[in-house]
């Protein structure tokens, strides 16, 4: 077991003010069960699940009662027990509107009968572990939400050699994952090996940014006696190096093919959190029925890491941490550089929820759609070596062909060009326009 | 109807590096003050009025044709400021004020605004400026005031007659197409280079201390707003260029000093070359276009009619800028080339 | 000097006389044959390049109208006289198909319809209704940013106090305002018609209400007084333009006040 700095560095990046000492010395706090919950059928990437309970139906904790829907979906779980409210469309971190079942919580908490763990997991089968964390309903955690028995079960032909925990958590201001790994370090290393069992890896890294010393100390210690090749690899902290690709990259000096998956250059990244609800699942066999996310921002009164029930509503997620003490011009669902804005606090906590954050007028910038003046800053920050302003340039004509042409779809919007940009364009936004163009004309072609 | 309180939505990203195009012209403006001081010290009152005049109209000429043309940025992004600064600095000290203006609606009403305003002119504003002026006016403009004129801050310098020397670049040229050999009083002995270091030399406004523009390139590269790609690209062929050119020949062409220190060659690889409207995006297409700059710089001084020729090579490589930076763009990550090392073959 | 001027003169004047002769030859050898028919009839056309007949601009209708035999009855800016003037050229029986104009469904303005956040981003409908569902409370209406304007061949579209609104003198029924629309609210309707549900919300009455003054609460009123030229489609009266309205005090009494006479108002609002 060592600590090795990542070899490689990617190009681009960007050094945001990360703000994480508002919320990084905050102990994970379990928060009261509110008094409704709204559980979204959409808390993963891929079909929505399909409700199974209706109006009237009593739940337990852990009951499912969303199924998934086709091959990339994932289960859902009563987070509580209680009364089904309604069966209703609710609003989505992204403005979508999807069915989520409201559960008036009994106050008991009663856990459904038969939860039990595969105690010899280090001898089972590897389809009976998978099966045991799509029962689960397990989707990455991180924030893109993709489920995560898919991700573990890659087809024969994509041999797979290096097992990447990300906690990177290069976004500013959150600290979830950076809490898990200090506070649940031992956990996490049951829920390392078990993925390694079952991707039978030899190479595991577990990739933390160099700005989170105790996160570090706390995994090495964890990992101390583990067997193999089990190393820390300690990340430049720079945005974005938790994103996937970018710290492949630094990790193992490949390159993930355009439209590639991490599997195509036999990599699988699960961010801790996800490895944490493995080892749940697994060893205590507990469905998802809550997570970590951090509630921060400079108005908000105290900044705080909660562990908290899926479904419970914004609104009640910041009363916990006391309230606003000053204006609030933003809202954020997830980390500033990628998070969706919200346009009021009515969207309810799902697997994806790693932060909410509340940004006071000043700390707004507007968008302003500027003439570019070529500086060349985003060319510099795109960690994808795309030429965003060329790129914007087109797609602000319309000229989405030609966009897609240079490359668009590559474009992983994270954010960096619209960072960096002096004439306050809305670069990502272009992109996420080119992007869904090319993404229409797919499906009309099928 | 009754509103609620509204929140601000927009797509990601919610956090910005601060950075503006303000900015970025407030840090030009900076770094060309110490050229602005000098000129004002070697130049006299003559340097204050061009310069004056040329920012005060840029700003008029901006704010009128950007009404006219019905755009409704206002002025505040401070370029025309710019643009005016570097026309002046461009100009000799004795120009009438009235060439001067008719210089910057060239640079500002023609070279800019009719192309679309800031962020499409594909020319250097302030060169084509200067380019229009040298050729309507190419008596004015070839009419040199001495550095250190005991009479520049006598009230009414500028109805003074220029007492009109030739820059050094105009001297070695009249020096060779006369007699074929540089004579002897312009070779360059220690004082001299510490003179032209200076700016201690007849020749445009702000073009003529080097010191004052290497402390102001500084500067820009501290701010990041230019990088070292092109001023050094530039400037380094430059040198090669007139070194092989003296070592070949010692007697018809000047040490690489001369041609590093004087002219316009300063203030065109610092200041002009690195606008970023007019110069490539990528790394790569910079250093093109700053040995293209310096290939034609040196071309024109050698062989070409014009004793200077660092505004002309700049403009002719603004116009090959659209193609350098499609011939550079970088190596998208993911799209492997085809002799790349990376373990991408398990298709 | 004189040498030098002839040298000059006769240098151009080869150069001249090359590529004189590259043109006429490659006039020849790469022209592309076409019927002479089709320049014909694009002259007839009204040069417009809408695109409305759904053909490519004028050039390509004409050639559709040759080759393929399309109908001649598909330019609607060029109007009753261009249709005789196809109709005399082509032989074919000029059939007039109605004079259609572009309506905007949408009567929430910015004093009628609620805004549920500040949107702050491209300035483009579809850009902005991808942000968090659009910024009206009513997920139906118009956005206002102006995508139909900018696709207007005729600067027919105009955007008034936070809608879009088509001025039917000026619009050439081309559609392209009709295909811009990422919310679908702009119909074509017969130019005589001037009495529409300017309201696109499938919406239920109380969610209505909520986001705008002038929503279609569904509570059928009209079908029940105007006949057979309402109809319902879920929640959302709709116009049938086959059939005329019989009594205009519909207008009046719709309960919503989202049907509206466009002729009423726009006195009324010339008047105010």
């Amino acid at each position: 077991m060592n600590i090795v700095k990542a070899l490689f560095k990617s190009q681009g990046g960007i050094h945001p003010k990360y703000n994480k000492e508002l919320s990084r010395d905050k102990k994970i706090e379990t928060m009261p069960i509110a008094p409704l919950l709204k559980v979204s059928m959409s808390q993963h990437l891929g079909a929505p699940a399909k409700p199974l309970v209706k109006k009237g139906d009593l739940v337990l904790r852990g009951q499912q009662i969303g199924e998934a829907a086709g091959f990339i979906s994932a289960n859902v779980h009563a987070p509580t027990s209680g009364t089904v409210k309604a069966v209703a469309e609710a609003p989505t971190a992204i403005g979508a509107k999807i069915p989520a079942i409201e559960i008036e919580p009994d106050g008991e908490d009663k856990w459904i009968d038969g939860i039990s763990g595969i105690q010899d997991w280090k001898n089972a089968d590897n389809k009976e572990l998978i099966a045991k964390i799509a029962e689960a309903g397990i989707s990455g955690m991180g924030g893109a939400g993709f489920p995560t028995h898919v991700k573990l079960s890659p087809p024969p032909n994509k041999p797979i050699d290096t097992l990447i925990i990300n906690g990177a958590e290069c976004e500013p201001y959150l600290t979830a994952d950076h809490r898990l790994m200090v506070e649940h370090a031992a956990e996490i290393r049951t829920g390392i090996e078990i993925i390694r069992k079952i991707l039978s890896v030899k190479t595991v890294r577990i990739a933390i940014e160099s700005n989170k010393p105790e996160s570090i100390e706390a995994m090495n210690k964890a990992l101390a006696d583990i067997d193999g090749d089990v190393e820390i690899a300690v990340l430049k902290t720079e945005y974005p190096q938790g994103a996937e690709k970018q710290q492949i990259f630094a990790i193992t000096g490949k390159e993930v093919p355009s439209a590639g998956l991490p599997m195509d250059v036999g990599c699988v990244v699960e961010n801790v959190g996800t490895t944490l609800a493995i080892q749940d699942a697994i060893i205590n066999g507990k469905p998802v029925t809550e997570r970590v996310t951090t509630v921060t921002g400079n108005p908000v009164t105290s900044p705080k890491n909660v562990l908290v029930r899926l479904g419970t509503s914004y609104t009640d997620l910041l009363e916990f941490c006391g309230s606003t003490k000053n204006d609030v011009a933003k809202i954020i669902s997830g980390g500033p550089m990628m998070g969706f804005a919200q346009p009021n606090l009515d969207v309810c906590t799902t697997k994806t929820t790693s932060g909410l954050l509340f940004l006071a007028p000043k700390e707004v910038y507007n968008y302003e759609s500027m003439p570019c003046i070529s500086c060349g800053r985003c060319v510099e920050a795109c960690p994808m070596n795309l030429m965003p302003s060329e790129l914007s340039f087109m797609l602000e004509a319309e000229e989405f062909a030609e966009a897609q042409e240079l490359n668009v779809m590559d474009c992983i919007e994270c954010g960096c060009c619209s960072f960096s940009c002096p004439a306050h364009r809305p670069l990502v936004q272009h992109m996420k326009q080119g992007k869904a163009w090319v993404m229409l004309q797919r499906r009309k072609k099928q | 109807m009754a509103q609620e309180k509204q929140y601000i939505v927009s797509t990601s990203p919610h956090a910005h590096s601060g950075a503006s195009v303000h900015r970025i012209m407030l840090d030009v403006i900076i770094a060309l003050l110490p050229a602005v001081a000098a000129s004002v010290y070697f130049f006299g009152w003559q340097a204050l009025r061009i310069t004056a005049v040329c920012i005060i109209s840029s700003l008029a000429i901006e704010a009128i044709s950007r009404k006219m043309m019905g755009r409704n940025l206002g002025i505040g992004d401070l370029s025309a400021v710019v643009t005016g600064l570097l026309l002046a600095l461009n100009l000799p000290p004795s120009l009438p004020s009235w060439m001067a203006i008719v210089g910057c609606i060239f640079a500002i009403g023609i070279a800019k605004q009719l192309f679309g305003g800031i962020g499409y002119n594909p020319f250097n504003p302030a060169l084509v400026g200067r380019v229009a002026l040298l050729v309507a006016f190419p008596v004015a403009m070839t009419k040199w005031n001495d550095a250190l004129n005991p009479d520049r801050w006598s009230g009414l310098a500028w109805a003074v007659d220029a007492t009109t020397t030739a820059t050094p670049l105009g001297a070695v040229k009249t020096a060779l197409s006369n007699t074929g050999v540089i004579p002897t009083d312009l070779l360059m002995s220690s004082k001299s280079m510490i003179n032209y270091m200076l700016g201690d030399m007849s020749g445009s406004v702000g073009e003529v201390s080097a010191i004052a523009l290497i402390i102001g390139g500084i500067y820009l590269l501290w701010r990041k707003c230019i990088s070292w790609h092109i001023p050094v690209a530039f400037i380094g062929t430059v040198a090669i260029f007139a070194g092989i050119l003296h070592a070949v020949n010692s007697d018809t062409n000047m040490p690489i000093s001369f041609h590093l220190l004087s002219g316009g060659l300063m203030l065109g690889a610092i200041f002009m070359a690195t606008d970023m409207v007019t110069s490539p995006i990528t790394k790569k297409g910079m250093l093109v276009f700053g040995v293209g700059c310096g290939l034609l710089t040196m071309l024109i001084r050698r062989w070409g009619g014009y004793p200077e020729g660092v505004s002309f090579s700049i403009l002719l490589m603004n116009a090959v800028t659209p193609l350098i930076n499609r011939a550079t763009h970088p190596r998208i990550f993911g799209h492997v080339a085809k002799k790349a090392k990376t373990g991408v073959n398990d298709k | 000097m004189t040498t030098a001027i002839l040298i000059t003169a006769f240098t151009i004047g080869i150069i001249g006389l090359v590529c004189g002769i590259i043109l006429s030859v490659s006039a020849k050898f790469l022209a592309v044959k076409e019927d002479p028919r089709i320049g014909e009839v694009e002259e007839l056309l009204p040069s417009a390049n809408c695109g409305g007949c759904g053909y490519a601009g004028c050039a390509d209708y004409a050639k559709a109208i040759i080759v393929d035999g399309a109908p001649i009855n598909l330019c609607s800016p060029g109007g009753a006289d261009t249709l005789a003037a196809l109709g005399k050229y082509t032989g074919q029986e000029a059939v007039a198909g109605e004079k259609m104009v572009a309506v905007v469904m949408c009567g929430g303005d910015n004093t009628k319809a609620s805004k549920k956040f500040q949107y702050n981003g491209i300035v483009d409908c579809a850009a902005a209704a991808s942000v968090a569902g659009g910024d009206k409370t009513c997920s139906y209406g118009c956005l206002g940013y102006g995508s139909c304007v900018r696709v207007c061949p005729a600067d027919a579209i105009e955007i008034v106090n936070g809608i879009a609104v088509v001025h039917p003198e000026l619009c050439i029924s081309c559609g392209a305002c009709v295909a811009a629309c990422p919310r679908d609210i702009i119909t074509m309707t017969p130019a005589s018609e001037t009495i529409h549900v300017f309201c696109n919300s499938k919406d239920k009455g109380p969610i209505v209400k909520k986001a705008c003054e002038v929503g279609c609460i569904g509570c059928r009123m009209c079908v029940k007084l105007g006949g057979e030229t309402f109809v319902m489609d879920g929640f959302l009266a709709k116009r049938d333009y086959s059939i005329e309205v019989a009594d205009e005090i519909i207008v009046e009494k719709c309960p919503g006040k989202c049907i509206v006479n466009t002729k009423q108002s726009k006195t009324t609002g010339e008047s105010v």
